[in-house]
C-alpha cells in the first residue's frame, strides 16, 4: 500500500503571489497607516500628531454624508443587479449558436473600460445629441442629469446596472449549467411547476456564486469612482459624490496626506466589516441548512 | 524605507501585529485547532477570534476618538481585556 508523503513545498507555489500582495496591498497599507498619525507638509518635514486626523475625519459631516450615500447606492444596485442577472441567466439559451451569441453579447458591457462607460452615458443622457435623453424628453419627461439630483442618481444607478448586471448573469449562468440534469427530471416526475424548480433547485444551487456575486458586487459598487466622476463629477451639489470622491478630493485636490490616510483607513475597515459580515452570515446560512 | 514615513508608534504597531501573527501560527503547528461555539453566536477558529477581535479592537478604538476626550490608552486596555475574553470563551 502506497503512503501519502506529506510537506510543505507547495507553500513556494504561493510565494509569488504573497510578494505581489506586499507590494501591491500591504506595503502601500502600512505607508497609509504611518501617514495617518503624521502632518505631513513635505517629504522630509512631517510632524506626529497621534489620533488627531482620526477625530477630525469622524466628526466630519460631509464624509458621513457620502458614506450615507455609498451605502444607499450599494443596497440600490444589489437589490437591482442580484435579481436581474438571476432573471437574465435563466433566460439565456443553454445550447447551440445562440447561447455563444448571447454570452458575448451579454458580456461586451463589462469589456468597456469605466472612464468609457462614464463617456458613453454622459453623451447618452443628453437631450441634444444622446438616445436616452432625447427619447427622455420626447415622452414628457423632464430629464436633466447635470442639474437635478434625483436624475443624476438615476443615471448612476442605471449606468452601474448597465455595466455590471452582466458579471452577475454570467456567475448565475455557469452556476446553472453546473446543476446535474438528474434534478430536472426528479422535478418532472414530481411534476413540479417552474416556480418550484428555481425556489427548491436553482436557487439553492447558486448559493455559492451568489455569494461571489454579492461580495464582488458589494466591494466594487463601494469603491466606485470613475463612472460618477466621469459622468457628473460628484453634482450636482455633492448629490453624487461617493466616498472614493471625498477622499480623492481630500487627498489629491487639497493635499491633506493625513486626514484622507486616516479616512482610507475608516472607509478599509468599513468594507472589512461589511464583507465579514455578509460572508459569515451566507456561510453560516449554508451550515444551518 | 524613509517614504514610508515610519513612526515608533506605528513601527510599534506593525511588529505587535507580527508578532501575533508569528505566534498563532506557531500555536496553531503545536496544537491544531477545532471549531467551537462560545459566547459568539457562530462556530469560530482561534484565527477566526483574533480577527474578529482586533476589527472589533479597531472600532472600539474609532469610537473612542469619535464621542470621547479620553486617554487612547482606556480604550487599548480595554480592547486588551476584549482580545482575552474573546479568545478564551469566544
Amino acid at each position: 500500500m502506497q503512503t501519502k508523503v506529506e510537506n510543505n513545498k507547495a507553500w513556494f507555489l504561493v510565494l509569488p503571489v504573497f510578494i505581489i500582495v506586499a507590494f501591491s496591498a500591504i506595503i502601500p497599507l502600512m505607508t497609509v497607516v504611518n501617514y495617518s498619525v503624521q502632518d505631513i507638509f513635505d517629504q522630509n518635514t512631517s510632524y506626529f500628531v497621534g489620533a488627531e486626523w482620526f477625530k477630525q475625519v469622524m466628526l466630519d459631516s460631509r464624509l458621513h454624508d457620502a458614506l450615507i450615500r455609498q451605502f444607499l447606492f450599494s443596497l440600490t444596485i444589489l437589490l437591482i443587479e442580484i435579481p436581474l442577472g438571476i432573471g437574465v441567466a435563466l433566460m439565456m439559451p443553454t445550447k447551440g449558436k445562440s447561447a455563444s451569441l448571447c454570452l458575448i453579447l451579454v458580456a461586451i458591457p463589462l469589456l468597456i473600460p469605466w472612464n468609457v462607460v462614464g463617456t458613453i452615458w454622459q453623451i447618452f443622457g443628453r437631450e441634444d445629441i444622446g438616445l436616452f435623453g432625447a427619447f427622455m424628453s420626447t415622452i414628457g419627461v423632464d430629464y436633466n442629469y447635470a442639474s437635478d439630483p434625483f436624475d443624476a442618481w438615476a443615471t448612476v444607478v442605471l449606468m452601474d446596472v448597465w455595466h455590471w448586471t452582466p458579471l452577475v448573469a454570467l456567475l448565475c449562468y455557469s452556476g446553472l449549467r453546473a446543476i446535474p440534469e438528474v434534478y430536472y427530471q426528479a422535478a418532472r416526475i414530481d411534476q413540479a411547476s417552474r416556480w418550484a424548480v428555481f425556489r427548491y433547485i436553482q436557487l439553492p444551487k447558486l448559493t455559492n456564486v451568489l455569494i461571489i456575486g454579492v461580495l464582488l458586487r458589494f466591494m466594487d459598487s463601494f469603491m466606485i469612482y470613475t463612472e460618477p466622476f466621469v459622468l457628473t463629477g460628484g453634482g450636482p451639489g455633492s448629490s453624487t459624490t461617493f466616498l472614493s470622491q471625498a477622499l480623492v478630493q481630500q487627498a489629491i485636490g487639497q493635499f491633506d496626506l493625513g486626514p484622507a490616510a486616516a479616512f482610507s483607513l475608516v472607509y478599509f475597515l468599513i468594507i472589512l466589516l461589511v464583507c465579514w459580515v455578509f460572508y459569515t452570515t451566507i456561510m453560516n446560512m449554508q451550515k444551518d441548512k | 524605507m524613509a517614504w514610508m514615513s515610519w513612526t515608533l508608534p506605528t513601527a510599534l504597531f506593525f511588529i505587535g501585529i507580527g508578532v501575533i501573527l508569528v505566534g498563532m501560527t506557531a500555536w496553531q503547528i503545536a496544537s491544531p485547532c477545532v471549531e467551537r461555539r462560545g459566547f459568539l453566536p457562530l462556530d469560530t477558529t482561534r484565527g477566526d477570534r483574533l480577527f474578529i477581535g482586533l476589527l472589533s479592537s479597531a472600532f472600539i478604538h474609532l469610537a473612542f476618538v469619535a464621542l470621547t476626550d479620553a486617554n487612547l490608552m482606556v480604550a487599548t486596555v480595554l480592547c486588551a481585556i476584549w482580545m482575552i475574553i474573546l479568545m478564551r470563551w469566544g
